[in-house]
């Protein structure tokens, strides 16, 4: 079935409607979970070993940690522009903004790996202490699902240059665009948590 | 493009931004009380949670139920990480 993409569902959309297919939801809440297991493992082993995390920290480098959350933020911007025009009558920069959105991801991975990078080189492993094992596995398991959208954007970025989609690729377009958004949401704590709380 | 950004996802956009300068700025500062600070920045981080939740991921738009889950989540997961790191 395929649907005019316009404004699909227009003429029957209630108000209230679900981003995507409410099996994305239940992955995206699902992984939000699971991470916010890990947040409160973490702050767990911080609380029985406070002057090592503290100290540790202090080798971390805040002000990159504060660039790939702005890079996160811009991203997530280009990525809720493009599916707005993608809905609208201005289709044609909906391309543009998912390759502007996927450039801001490439660029947390190149931070991220600098980052990484100047820890290996300095002779920081996980095996070091507990406080950059949590830092190596949190944020690595991060820049997975970083890479996981990445793709999905790849997908979004092909989806956006059809003329139309059918009813299961729009869902899949919403969807991605929400795992995206999460991919932003679960940095916005772990930057906090990891480089900032003291 | 000017139509595009006149949304407002754009305002909260420009709100989070400058809640991470606020967190960067007292999660730097060393002549503030830390404990004080990396509170401020917990609550910040989840209220920015909840911002691209509603905002960004439409969740504002989405039925009751599913937004009542992740509003919950919000302040569970706030309240549960904050007054552990109180209690550590």
């Amino acid at each position: 079935m395929s649907l005019s993409l316009r404004n699909p569902e227009a003429a029957t959309a209630p108000k209230r409607r679900v981003p995507g297919e409410e099996g994305t939801w239940i992955f995206i809440l699902g992984d939000m979970c699971v991470f916010a297991v890990f947040f409160t493992v973490y702050l767990h082993s911080r609380g029985k070993e406070s002057a090592l995390f503290r100290t540790s920290q202090e080798t971390l480098d805040r002000n990159l940690g504060a660039l790939n959350t702005v890079l996160l933020l811009i991203s997530s911007l280009f990525v809720v522009l493009a599916v707005r025009a993608f809905r609208s009558s201005q289709r044609r920069l909906a391309p543009p903004l998912f390759v502007a959105a996927f450039a801001c991801g490439i660029g947390f991975s190149v931070v991220k790996g600098f980052e990484y990078h100047e820890k290996i080189a300095a002779g920081i492993s996980p095996n070091t202490n507990a406080f950059y094992m949590y830092y190596f596995v949190l944020t690595g398991l991060h820049l997975f699902h970083l890479i996981v959208g990445l793709i999905v954007l790849s997908i979004l970025f092909r989806f956006s240059r059809k003329p139309e989609l059918t009813k299961s690729q729009y869902a899949f377009f919403e969807g991605g665009a929400c795992f995206w958004h999460m991919v932003d949401l679960l940095w916005l704590v772990l930057f906090p948590l990891i480089f900032l709380v003291r | 493009m000017t139509e595009l950004l006149c949304t407002r996802a754009t305002a909260i956009w420009v709100l989070l931004v400058a809640a991470t300068g606020l967190s960067w700025a007292l999660g730097t500062n060393h002549g503030i009380n830390h404990r004080d600070a990396s509170v401020v920045i917990l609550v910040v981080a989840f209220a920015k949670v909840r911002f691209v939740g509603l905002y960004f991921m439409e969740l504002r738009e989405a039925p009751l139920p599913l937004r009542a889950v992740f509003e919950a989540y919000c302040l569970v997961v706030c309240s549960l990480v904050t007054g552990m790191f109180l209690l550590a």
